[in-house]
C-alpha cells in the first residue's frame, strides 16, 4: 500500500499514464456470473468458493435475483481444508445434486475462487472428469473468477475463454462475422438486423443464448469487440484463426458507426450503401444524444476504474457531450484493444490504470469534479460530501451500446445532475 | 462442500466490519485479496451509510503469493494507522488469508502502533457472520473494557446505569430498538451507561465496568461480551429480549428488579395500541391464522410468541439459521407442537413452507420471495437485511412501540376481516376471481403479472426494489385428477373445491384424499369433501 504511484510513458503513444498499486474498490471476476447466468439460459455457474463468494455474488451491487438462480456455490468447508472429504468427491456429489435439481441444464461451468486457487483444486481435471459423466446432456467447463486474477468484467473474458475450444469449425473458410462479448438481447437484435441491411454475414454472437447455439469460429472468422475487456478471449480467437477488426467500441454515435464501419469495410460494403443503411440510427442517436449536451457539456468527470469500459465512455462524453475529463481510472489499459479509442481521446486526458483508492479519493476530493462515476461502496459517501455519483455497475447492467442506446447512455450520465437541480430545495438540509 | 444458492449470513470477517462499522474511532486492517470490498456496499448501500466502513483491505493478488504477503499486510496496517489515525485497531484474515497464514495479529503487534491492537481469528470455513460479529464485540470488550472502574462516589445516591449490548450496523431495526429501550429504561429511572458497540468509541468500552447491570438487546452479538463482563466485573446481564408486549413488560420486570425501581408506572403505556388493537373484535378473523416463524435466533424467538400468544395466530412452523440459538428454538418449538427447522440451507426453508402450508410468513427477505412465489403473505422480522429494511420512519422492533409497529406489519398482507368473508361467500363472482387480490393490497393490473415470476429481477439496492410487503393470492394449479391410491375426484366435488380458499385448499385437498384412502372411497364427491372437513376441523 505504501508503493507510491508512478508516472509511466505509454509507448509509442507517449501518452502518460498514471499507474498505481494499492487497495482496490472493485469487485472480483465471480460477479460476471450475474449477467452471463441470464445471457446464457442452458448455462449454469457453479462457484466453487468461500462463503465469501456466495455472499459476493448475492451482494454485488446490491441484486437479490429470486427467480431461480442458475449459478449457486458449492462452499469449501473445514473438512474439505483438513482433508477430511475428498474434495473433488464432494464435488461430483454437489454437480450430482446440481444436475439432478435442474435437468434443463445442458452447459456448467465450474468457477474457480480465491479458495480454489490457493488450496490449488485442479478443476480443469474436474471440468474433464465431469462432462465425462454428464456428456452428451450437460458440458462441463471452468474457468476463475478469482480476485487475485480477475477484476469485474476479466470474470467474463475467463468464462468466454473458456468456450473458445468448444466452439465449432465452420465448415467453410468463407468469411464470417462474429461479435464477441456479453450484449443485451434488444442490442444484439438491433446489430443483427443492421448488419443484414448491409449485407454483412453471416454474424454470429459470443456468448450464445443456448449451448446449441454456440457460433463456429475458424480461418474465415473476422470478430470485432462489443466489450473492451476481452483481452484473453481474443489472443484464443486469433489462435482459431480468427482476424480481429480493430474498432473503437459501439458507445455514441461516433463509436458505433466506426464500429459498423471496420465490418462493412472488411467485408467490402461500399461507402454510400454503409451510409444509407446507418444514416437513421446515426440521426436518432445523434438528436438523443444531444438533448443531454446542455446539461452535461463543461462539467468535469472524475471516473473510478471498475469495468474498463471508461476509456470508451470517456471518449463518447468528450466528443459527443463536450465533458471535461479530470481522470479517467480504468482497472487495466489494454493497449492494443484500445488503441482505436486512444487515437480519439486527446493526449493530455489524465489517465490512470490500477488503483490506490485512498490516493484516488484524495485526487478526487481535491479537483471537486461536476460527477463521479464510481462503484456503490464509494457513491454515497461521495454524496455525502456533495459531489454527484453515477454508479459505475449500471453502465455494465443497461443496454447502452448502438445508436438506439446512444440517448439512454447519456440520459445515465444527465441524471444525477439533473435529480440535484430537481430536488434543490433540500440542498440546504443535511 | 455445501450447495447454497442463497446465504442468510455472510462470512464471520462481514460481522467483524459490522461491530468496526459500528464504532468510533476503531479502523479494521484485514487481509483480503481483490473483490472482498464488495462487503462495503452492503453498508453504503443496504444502510445507506454516508461514510465508508472503517476498513483497509490488503488487495493482494496471484503474483503476490508466491513473494510477501505479509510485508504487504504490514504496509497496509501502518499506512492505515497514519491516515485514519484511530484509536484502537482490528487485524484479521478474509477466507483466502487465512489459508495462507500471514498471523496478521503477530504482524500487528510487530508493529508497535501507540494504539491497542485486537487480534480477529475468525474461522471462515467454520463459523458465519453472526458469530463473526460477536466474537469481534467479546475480543473488544475482553482488550478495551479489563480496566479496574474508578471509585463511585455516587454510589448508593445515583440512578441506577445499564450498558446496552449489542446493537450493530446492519442490524434489523437495532437504530430504532436503541432508542425505544433507552427511553423505556429511562421511564423506569435507570440512566444507559454505553450503547455498544452501535455508536461507542474505545474510551466508552473501557467504561462498561462502571456501570451496574448490562442490557443483552441483541445476544447473536453480545451474549460472550456480557458473560466476560459478568466474570470480570459481576455486573449481572439481562437477557430477555423486549419484543412483543409479553416480552417488554418480562424486560421491564426484570430491569426493575435488577435496578431496585417499581415497574408498575412502565407496564402499562398510554401509547401501547397493540393489546387493545388484538383484543378489539375487528381482530377477531386473525384467530388461529396459519404462520411459518423462520428468521435469526432472537427475532425468530419473540416473533413465534407475539404470533401464538398475542395476535392469537396458530405457529405451524419455526426455525432459525443461527446455530448458536438453536436449543432455545428447538425448546419453543416444542411448546407450540411444531417441528424445529435449524438450518441455513434456503430450499430446505422454501420445502418446509411448502409443506406447512401457512396462510402467513414471518421471515426474512428470503423468505418473502419464497412466500411470493406460492403466493401467501408475508412480514419481514429479520435480519439478512435489505435496503426496505431501513425505512426512513421510526420503525422500532423492541418495547411498546415495537409492538404497534410488528401488529400494523404483519395485519397489512393480511386480507382484511369482512373483505375475507365476502371473498368467502361469493367466491363466484368474476371479479373475486382467484387471482384478485384483496383491495388494499391495490389490485389493478394485478392478475395477469401476478401470476409471473420475476424473471429477471436485477434491482438495484436503492433503486425499484420490489415493493410487494405481500404477495397476493395465487391460485395453486388444480393438480392431478386421480391421488396417488387412486380415489377419482368428480368434476362436481372439484368445483366445489375451488370454493374453498386458496390458501388452505392444497391442505383440504390432500386431507380429503387421505381421508377418501383411508375409507377405501374411489369417488371424491363433493359429501366426501364436506366428510373429510368434518373429520379433520378447519
Amino acid at each position: 500500500m505504501s508503493r507510491p504511484a508512478e508516472a509511466l510513458e505509454c509507448g509509442a503513444d507517449e501518452r502518460l499514464i498514471l499507474r498505481e498499486r494499492g487497495q482496490r474498490e472493485v469487485f472480483c471476476g465471480l460477479t460476471g456470473i450475474v449477467w452471463l447466468h441470464r445471457k446464457m439460459q442452458d448455462a449454469f455457474f457453479l462457484v466453487v468458493g468461500s462463503r465469501t463468494c456466495a455472499h459476493l455474488i448475492q451482494s454485488a451491487a446490491g441484486v437479490m435475483i429470486f427467480a431461480e438462480p442458475r449459478f449457486g456455490t458449492a462452499i469449501i468447508d473445514e473438512r474439505d481444508l483438513a482433508g477430511l472429504a475428498d474434495a473433488n468427491e464432494e464435488l461430483d456429489r454437489v454437480v450430482e445434486q446440481l444436475l439432478a435439481r435442474r435437468p434443463d441444464i445442458r452447459m456448467l461451468f465450474l468457477v474457480g475462487s480465491c479458495p480454489s486457487e490457493v488450496i490449488k483444486l485442479d478443476l480443469s481435471r474436474a471440468a474433464q472428469r465431469l462432462s465425462q459423466r454428464w456428456l452428451p446432456d450437460v458440458r462441463v467447463l471452468n474457468y476463475s473468477g478469482s480476485g487475485i486474477e480477475t477484476t469485474f468484467t476479466e470474470g467474463e473474458d475467463a468464462c468466454l475463454a473458456a468456450l473458445v475450444p468448444e466452439l465449432p469449425r465452420p465448415q467453410t473458410e468463407a468469411p464470417r462475422l462474429l461479435v464477441v462479448g456479453s450484449l443485451a438481447d434488444v442490442v444484439e437484435d438491433q446489430f443483427r438486423r443492421l448488419f443484414a441491411e448491409l449485407g454483412v454475414g453471416p454474424v454470429d454472437f459470443l456468448p450464445a443464448r443456448n449451448v446449441a447455439g454456440l457460433p463456429p469460429v475458424g480461418p474465415g472468422t473476422r470478430y470485432l469487440l462489443a466489450q473492451p475487456f476481452l483481452a484473453e478471449t481474443a489472443r484464443l480467437l486469433e489462435g482459431r484463426g480468427a482476424r480481429r477488426l480493430p474498432a473503437p467500441f459501439p458507445l455514441g454515435a461516433e463509436g458505433t458507426t466506426a464500429w459498423l464501419k471496420a465490418a462493412a469495410d472488411d467485408f467490402g460494403v461500399d461507402a454510400a450503401h454503409f451510409d444509407a443503411v446507418t444514416a437513421p440510427g446515426r440521426r436518432r442517436a445523434e438528436t438523443a444524444v444531444a438533448r443531454y449536451r446542455d446539461t452535461l457539456a463543461g462539467r468535469r468527470l472524475f471516473f473510478f476504474p471498475d469495468s474498463q469500459l471508461e476509456v470508451p465512455l470517456a471518449r463518447m462524453l468528450l466528443r459527443e457531450l463536450d465533458v471535461q475529463l479530470v481522470e479517467v481510472g480504468t482497472p487495466y489499459l489494454h493497449k492494443h484493444l484500445m488503441a482505436p479509442e486512444l487515437a480519439l481521446l486527446p493526449k493530455e486526458v489524465t489517465l490512470s490504470e490500477g488503483q490506490h483508492v485512498e490516493n484516488q479519493l484524495d485526487r478526487c476530493h481535491a479537483a471537486h469534479p461536476d460527477l463521479v462515476v464510481c462503484g456503490l461502496g464509494l457513491a454515497n459517501p461521495l454524496e455525502a460530501r456533495g459531489m454527484s455519483t453515477k454508479w459505475s455497475i449500471e453502465l455494465v447492467f443497461t443496454p447502452i451500446q448502438g445508436y438506439e442506446q446512444a440517448g439512454d447512455l447519456a440520459e445515465l450520465f444527465a441524471r444525477p445532475l439533473l435529480r440535484r437541480e430537481r430536488i434543490r430545495d433540500l440542498e440546504s438540509c443535511n | 462442500m455445501q450447495l447454497t444458492v442463497w446465504t442468510y449470513e455472510g462470512p464471520p470477517h462481514v460481522g467483524a466490519m459490522r461491530v468496526a462499522t459500528s464504532m468510533r474511532d476503531v479502523h479494521y486492517v484485514l487481509h483480503a485479496p481483490q473483490g472482498d470490498t464488495y462487503a462495503d456496499l452492503l453498508f453504503t448501500m443496504i444502510e445507506r451509510r454516508d461514510h465508508r466502513p472503517p476498513v483497509t483491505y490488503t488487495t493482494f493478488q496471484a503474483r503476490d503469493l508466491g513473494s510477501d504477503t505479509a510485508t504487504l499486510f504490514k504496509n497496509a496496517a501502518k499506512d492505515a494507522y497514519e491516515r485514519f489515525r484511530p484509536k484502537a485497531m482490528l487485524v484479521g484474515a478474509s477466507c483466502t488469508a487465512e489459508l495462507i497464514q500471514d498471523d496478521p495479529g503477530g504482524l500487528a503487534e510487530a508493529l508497535a502502533l501507540p494504539i491497542p491492537t485486537v487480534p480477529l481469528e475468525l474461522p471462515s470455513y467454520q463459523k458465519k457472520e453472526n458469530w463473526g460479529a460477536g466474537e469481534t464485540f467479546y475480543q473488544i470488550v475482553r482488550h478495551l473494557a479489563d480496566v479496574d472502574p474508578p471509585p463511585d462516589p455516587e454510589a448508593g445516591s445515583r440512578r441506577p446505569r445499564c450498558n446496552l449490548l449489542g446493537p450493530t450496523a446492519l442490524g434489523f431495526r437495532n437504530r430504532d430498538d436503541v432508542v425505544e429501550v433507552t427511553q423505556l429504561l429511562a421511564r423506569l429511572g435507570v440512566d444507559v451507561h454505553v450503547t455498544a458497540p452501535l455508536g461507542a468509541g474505545p474510551e466508552d468500552i473501557a467504561r462498561l465496568g462502571e456501570a451496574d447491570f448490562n442490557v443483552v438487546l441483541y445476544p447473536e452479538t453480545a451474549r460472550s461480551a456480557a458473560g466476560w463482563l459478568k466474570r470480570r466485573f459481576g455486573q449481572p446481564a439481562v437477557e430477555t429480549v423486549p419484543i412483543g408486549i409479553g416480552a417488554t413488560r418480562d424486560f421491564v420486570r426484570e430491569v426493575a428488579e435488577l435496578a431496585g425501581v417499581d415497574p408498575a408506572p412502565v407496564l402499562d403505556d398510554p401509547r401501547s395500541r397493540m393489546p387493545w388493537y388484538s383484543k378489539s373484535v375487528d381482530s377477531t378473523y386473525l384467530t388461529g391464522k396459519r404462520v411459518f416463524v423462520f428468521g435469526d435466533g432472537s427475532h425468530a424467538l419473540a416473533a413465534a410468541r407475539i404470533a401464538q400468544r398475542e395476535m392469537g395466530f396458530e405457529v405451524v412452523g419455526l426455525g432459525t439459521y443461527t446455530r448458536e440459538l438453536a436449543r432455545e428454538v428447538r425448546a419453543a418449538a416444542a411448546d407450540y407442537g411444531v417441528e424445529p427447522l435449524i438450518t441455513d440451507d434456503y430450499l430446505e426453508v422454501e420445502r418446509a413452507i411448502e409443506a406447512a402450508q401457512p396462510e402467513l410468513v414471518l421471515g426474512t427477505q428470503m423468505e418473502r420471495h419464497i412466500a411470493k412465489r406460492f403466493g401467501i403473505g408475508c412480514a419481514v422480522i429479520s435480519a439478512p437485511v435489505h435496503v426496505q429494511d431501513f425505512p426512513a420512519r421510526y420503525s422500532p422492533q423492541m418495547g411498546f412501540e415495537g409492538a404497534n409497529v410488528i401488529f400494523d406489519s404483519w395485519v397489512h398482507p393480511l386480507t382484511m376481516g369482512l373483505e375475507e368473508h365476502l371473498l368467502g361467500m361469493f367466491r363466484d363472482d368474476f371479479e373475486f376471481a382467484d387471482d384478485a387480490a384483496p383491495s388494499h393490497l391495490g389490485s389493478h393490473g394485478g392478475g395477469a403479472t401476478r401470476r409471473s415470476e420475476p424473471s429477471l429481477a436485477v434491482v438495484a439496492a436503492t433503486g425499484e426494489a420490489p415493493t410487494e410487503a405481500a404477495a397476493a393470492p395465487v391460485a395453486t394449479a388444480p393438480a392431478e385428477v386421480a391421488d396417488a391410491a387412486g380415489s377419482r375426484w368428480e368434476e362436481e366435488a372439484e368445483r366445489e373445491l375451488k370454493k374453498i380458499p386458496f390458501f388452505v385448499r392444497g391442505k383440504a385437498r390432500r386431507n380429503t384424499e387421505a381421508f377418501a384412502r383411508e375409507r377405501g372411497v374411489a369417488r371424491i364427491t363433493v359429501e366426501t369433501l364436506y366428510d373429510a372437513k368434518a373429520h379433520f376441523g378447519r
